[in-house]
């Protein structure tokens, strides 16, 4: 077999690279508002509020339950029907924020459940409020939990983002499909894009990393290697 | 009078916990609760600053009603003192920033009174020392003199101990304990539920023998030990002096 590599695509690539950056960084962030607020909808919405419960777990379990390609393809091509059309780079970003925040609310339900009952009590017992507690006890605890599944799920979405080339986006395999199509070098091209999903996420596994060891305390949480 | 009970009453499911509990607490007073397991003696303080909501009956903190709808609760648990059995220490703040949240969040004072008023504190029960340490980093005594710290920090009119030591190894329950005599000693008003015999009969001025959710007989602890009126509570002190021990 004759292999055969050009550095000219090196900044084709690189350009792919930057939209998959973009969305996948995007769709995390938004991803974590809208999953932290249905998270605290699951543990905390009662009395009047329940009917927020509701909602919040059929959204989670719709999202979770559907494969993300149809998410995709139905807010892309089911859109328009309905009158609503949108840009391809607004369908994917709508598309994996919907469906990551799904994920994240569930990271975040289990953080928060898994921050001990005695905590809400105490914080609530020297009569800070509801939110405050929340604030500046339940949450602060959470979300160092929530950082291992978290890192889990960003690398989940660096390589589920690439689905967004199906809808005509020249993300990092948008881009590694038209190099390799206009090329005839669709193998050598698919490995150079590999390397670069692998390093990609390999720089967040230990960034992340980096960031749960610095906000480790004694006595919350896995504890690391020694 | 600083704390009036007036016919408390919960339920939990088909279980009646508190049956009709009515008890007074003069400032300056210590009572200890003492009774077996089961029969609402921690239900009864969370009732008291409403981590536990009543059924029925009424509490008075000097002449605010506790248990009114209208009642600002969060403005009423700032002026009780809690001290749980298992301490409930938030994980991720220094004994020093445990002891100053309240301080800061609750009543608003800047971050060096409120650093000052904290360190305080916890030289107060021996801990100035251990400012920097998270809660982990503690021995169970430590921990449990943190948390007393805390409550001290908010100037309570009244601090709650909901068995302060039975969370302990032994050889760390004298010194909760003698943080708690002094406390008593220096005026402050106190409700303790404990099974430490020796505490509630040196400190007490008052004791209250409950069962099955209502007070079986209340009086001063040599009365109580002594010349027990009711013959469970005298079944109950037999019970409990062979266990823990009675002086001390």
């Amino acid at each position: 077999m004759n292999l055969v590599f050009k550095w000219k695509w090196l900044p084709d690539l690189a350009q792919g690279l930057a939209l998959t950056l973009e969305l996948t960084g995007l769709s995390m962030a938004l991803g974590a508002v809208l999953g932290l607020a249905l998270a605290l909808l699951r543990v905390y919405a009662k009395g009047p509020l329940l009917p927020l419960y509701g909602l919040a777990s059929a959204y989670v379990h719709f999202f979770r339950g559907t494969p993300l390609l149809v998410q995709l393809m139905g807010l892309y091509y089911g859109l328009p029907a309905l009158g609503i059309r949108l840009s391809p780079f607004l369908a994917s970003l709508l598309a994996l924020t919907l469906n990551t925040a799904a994920y994240q609310a569930e990271y975040f339900r289990g953080a928060i459940q898994s921050v001990k009952s005695g905590q809400m009590l105490a914080a609530r017992a020297i009569g800070l409020t509801r939110l405050q507690a929340l604030r500046y006890v339940i949450l602060p605890q959470a979300l160092r939990l929530v950082i291992p599944p978290w890192s889990n799920e960003l690398v989940y979405m660096i390589k589920g983002s690439a689905i967004v080339y199906l809808v005509g986006m020249l993300d990092l395999m948008g881009r590694a499909r038209t190099i390799g199509t206009k090329e005839f070098r669709m193998f050598e091209v698919l490995v150079v894009t590999a390397l670069f999903y692998l390093a990609l996420i390999l720089l967040f596994t230990v960034a992340l990393r980096w960031v749960e060891n610095r906000t480790r305390i004694p006595g919350l949480g896995v504890p690391g290697r020694s | 009078m600083l704390l009036r009970v007036e016919d408390l009453h919960k339920r939990y499911g088909r279980e009646e916990v508190l049956r009709g509990i009515s008890f007074s607490l003069e400032k300056g007073e210590t009572k200890v609760i003492i009774g077996p397991s089961g029969t609402g003696k921690s239900t009864l303080l969370r009732c008291i600053n409403r981590l536990t909501e009543p059924d029925r009956g009424r509490i008075f903190l000097e002449d605010v009603e506790i248990t009114s709808p209208k009642a600002d609760i969060n403005k009423i648990r700032a002026q009780i003192g809690f001290v749980f059995q298992d301490f409930n220490l938030f994980t991720h703040l220094t004994a020093l920033d445990n002891v100053r949240l309240g301080l800061m969040r609750v009543k608003g004072l800047p971050k060096k009174q409120a650093t000052e008023r904290a360190l305080r504190e916890l030289a107060r029960v021996g801990l100035a020392d251990k400012a920097k340490a998270y809660p982990a980093e503690l021995s169970g005594g430590q921990q449990q003199r943190v948390s007393i710290a805390r409550a001290l920090a908010m100037d309570p009119k009244l601090i709650l101990f909901d068995e302060p030591t039975s969370a302990l190894d032994p050889e760390l329950i004298g010194e909760v304990l003698s943080v708690m005599v002094d406390l008593a000693k220096s005026g402050m008003t106190m409700l303790v539920v404990t099974h430490e015999m020796g505490f509630a009969r040196s400190v007490a001025d008052e004791i209250i023998f409950m069962e099955k959710g209502v007070i079986v007989e209340q009086g001063p602890p040599e009365q109580l030990f002594k010349h027990p009126k009711h013959p469970r509570t005298a079944e109950f002190l037999r019970r409990i002096t062979e266990l823990y021990g009675g002086e001390g």
